[in-house]
């Protein structure tokens, strides 16, 4: 059996902050959960999606086509009165916006959690949003852990806030914070999950058409006035130390700054705000705290977001103290943070000396040789690269041409040698911008798509593209597996995680189904014939699309034979 | 007990991670509050693929510049990339054989010349141990093996209150069976051969 599903109550487990999280949401009875792969946010999904698997599982789990659908399926199985989650990273959020903002405002019975994972310093991200933002945006509460115990804890507490509140609450974590593992005491399971929920019809407030919207979002308006009880009330609001000065930090920074104020020795000098609950913050609790001192310190990365707000809260408690933080010039609103530079903001702010240990004097350490990420050996998108250079040679236009690329393993094709990727901004938008290009330039367009991406978000914008009567050669790089993530399954997989038993869409069909004539069919192993191919679909002009079908050498490892 | 900050360092498919956590766990049973830091996603991709072990109550995740009690590089060009992150009373563990960056193969860098800066790393920290961790690993059976040969290494030279017993056990429970004996007797090896 899966550990998380195994562990037994009181059991203590090295778990990341994203097992945390599902663990907490097993325990927390959540029943149906969907979600579209994305570091840093994929592990929760994975286990979800091997719980779900499992003979006599509490949980329901999919990997819907993308972020938006995702959270559908989680709204609607909460609007039926069952518990509910999805989880995605930060640009997910973007993507199922549309339905958080809506949801939001019709609301849940069940409760549900959506998960955004932030990744500051955009370790696997093409920005670093601070999706913060989106809590404030919507009105929806969120909770952000700083250890996966939290994590765990502040999951299941999420489920009852939202219960309460028949609102979605967010959990905010980041990188730091999903990819850490410490030890999670475990609690209990519940004996019973409500798997099957009941939908009342209630159209006056499932249906948001005008005159239910603005009733809609006058309740919202009520219920975030609500949340604020829960924010005040939370447990994971701490206030350690005492002192004439204050620190607030949340998330990954309040360990950063935990760890400064014990290496510093300064535990007991300084008032230490750790707020568990960003949004809405504790407006009491951050009034008596700001009181009760003389300047104060903000430590979170990105934005200036609990930042900003104090210095709103103190405008209206008619306060007046020195803010640190981005506004000083302390922190940056790039990147994520470290300890050091942590502690050497507190040891300024506190007026401490801070003792820097010797170094060794490395001066004269030549440039170190880069490693960049690279496409495995013997990876098939490497071959069908080649082969479109190739034939873009051989028919004299591999100086001309615009190489609009997509998000996945292959968008490391912007690397030398092979340098073919020269237009990103988002999932999906290999084939929208080629649009855009094939209007506005007399440049050759070769856009490249994998298998997962196309049905994430290409289908629309190549319908979008062939009515539109648009001119490019769109390669979907099919490796039949979502690679990048971790190798979770799509619509169109041909080898399949044992016993996934769900029916395929062929690619092909999809792209004839639109009424595209130009298909063609490679294998980028067979480099001759698939030149040969290549030269006529980029001879045409007019919209052809080049399915390049080879597995993810990896995921042929895994899986292939095996069915 | 004392804050210990271990820094993992190598190159994807290494075992890094298997090794940070295979430390964690260790931690944990030994009934130290332990965290253990992983990267995953783009960067894992044949990149540079960092771990941390932060032993002892600390709750970052992450260890600045100058900054790690112990370094473990399981590739010296990346034992080398990591030293920033240390100080003069860092402990220094590095593998000896190296694996060449395509950017070296294409000419755009030169691989350091690493004895070196071994000598360099054994005037300049507290202790320095360096071995081959790629022929230790064949020798016990799997080439794969470099990140226990490693382990093994920092065990023996007892700067962390985690003894043998602790981590050979988590081997056998975290291991995939088939792997168990030749990641044993990697650990040994390492054990026994960590001189410095």
């Amino acid at each position: 059996m899966h550990p998380l599903l195994s562990g037994k109550s009181g059991e203590k487990l090295l778990l990341l902050g994203n097992e945390a999280i599902v663990r907490g949401a097993l325990e927390a009875g959540a029943a149906v959960a969907a979600a579209y792969p994305g570091t840093p946010s994929s592990e929760i999904a994975n286990n979800l999606f091997f719980i779900s698997n499992e003979e006599n599982s509490p949980i329901y789990f999919e990997f819907s086509t993308n972020e938006k659908v995702a959270m559908e399926v989680a709204a609607s199985a909460a609007a039926a009165g069952v518990r509910s989650l999805t989880c995605m990273k930060h640009v997910g959020m973007n993507v199922a916006s549309d339905v958080l903002m809506t949801l939001a405002y019709v609301g849940v019975k069940g409760g549900m959690v959506i998960i955004t994972a932030d990744d500051p310093s955009m370790h696997s991200s093409q920005n670093e949003q601070d999706n913060r933002i989106y809590a404030r945006f919507s009105n929806l509460p969120m909770l952000e852990p700083t250890s996966p115990q939290e994590a765990k804890d502040m999951t299941i507490k999420a489920f009852d806030i939202s219960e309460e509140l028949e609102l979605p609450v967010i959990i905010r974590t980041t990188t730091r914070t999903s990819h850490v593992r410490g030890p999670v005491e475990l609690g209990p399971l519940p004996e019973k999950v409500k798997r099957v929920g009941k939908f009342e019809k209630n159209p006056r407030r499932w249906v948001p058409v005008p005159a239910v919207a603005r009733i809609r979002h006058k309740v919202l308006l009520e219920q975030a006035e609500r949340a604020q009880k829960f924010a005040e009330a939370s447990d994971f609001n701490i206030v350690i130390g005492k002192g004439e000065f204050g620190i607030v930090a949340s998330g990954v920074s309040a360990c950063y700054v935990e760890d400064a104020l014990m290496e510093l020795g300064l535990e007991e000098k300084v008032r230490f705000l750790r707020l568990g609950f960003p949004f809405p913050y504790p407006k009491r609790l951050l009034s008596e705290f700001l009181k009760g001192i003389k300047k104060v310190l903000v430590v979170e990365e990105l934005e200036p977001f609990l930042e900003d707000e104090i210095k709103v809260l103190l405008k209206d408690l008619g306060l007046s103290m020195e803010v640190y933080g981005k506004g000083t010039g302390d922190f940056s609103r790039m990147y994520e943070f470290d300890p050091q530079m942590v502690k050497k903001a507190i040891s300024r702010f506190l007026n401490v000396e801070l003792v820097e240990e010797e170094m060794p004097d490395l001066s004269n350490l030549p440039p170190l040789p880069l490693r960049p990420p690279t496409l495995c050996t013997g990876c098939p998108h490497r071959e069908t690269y080649n082969a479109v250079k190739e034939a873009l040679k051989e028919i004299g236009e591999e100086e001309r041409v615009i190489y609009p690329t997509d998000i996945g393993c292959y968008t490391l094709g912007l690397l030398p040698p092979i340098q073919m990727a020269d237009y990103l901004l988002c999932m999906g938008s290999s084939v929208g911008s080629s649009a855009g290009f094939s209007v506005s330039t007399d440049q050759k367009i070769v856009s490249f798509i994998g298998d997962s991406t196309f049905f994430h978000s290409g289908i629309s914008s190549l319908a979008n593209a062939f009515h539109n009567k648009h001119k490019f050669c769109l390669v979907v790089l099919d490796n039949s597996t979502t690679a990048m993530t971790g190798h979770q399954p799509n619509p169109g997989i041909e080898i399949t995680p044992p016993g996934y038993d769900h029916p395929r869409i062929p690619i092909e069909d999809v792209v004839r189904g639109l009424g595209i004539k130009e298909v063609y069919k490679i294998n980028p192993y067979k480099k001759k014939s698939a030149v040969e191919t290549l030269r006529e679909a980029l001879s045409k002009d007019e919209l052809t699309v080049v399915i390049s079908e080879a597995p993810c050498i990896l995921y042929y490892k895994k899986f292939g034979g095996k069915k | 007990m004392e804050y210990k900050k271990i820094l993992f360092t190598g190159v994807g498919g290494q075992g890094t991670l298997l090794a940070s956590r295979l430390l964690g766990q260790a931690a944990m049973k030994t009934g130290m509050d332990v965290r253990v830091s992983e990267v995953h996603g783009m960067a894992q991709r044949g990149g540079v693929v960092e771990s941390t072990v932060m032993l002892g109550g600390l709750k970052s995740p992450i260890i600045s510049k100058g900054q790690a009690d112990i370094l473990v590089g399981f590739e010296p060009l990346e034992t080398l990339r990591a030293l920033e992150r240390c100080s003069k009373k860092s402990v220094v563990i590095t593998n000896t054989n190296p694996i060449v960056p395509i950017t070296v193969k294409l000419g755009q860098f030169e691989y350091p010349d690493m004895d070196t800066w071994f000598g360099f790393m054994k005037e300049n920290f507290r202790r320095f141990c360096a071995l081959d961790a790629d022929a230790l690993a064949k020798e016990a059976g799997t080439s794969k093996a470099v990140n226990i040969v490693l382990l093994g290494v920092l065990i023996a030279l007892k700067e962390i209150p985690i003894d043998r017993e602790m981590v050979l056990e988590t081997i056998k429970t975290e291991v995939k069976p088939k792997f168990v004996e030749p990641n044993i007797k990697a650990f040994e090896l390492g054990y026994e051969n960590a001189k410095c």
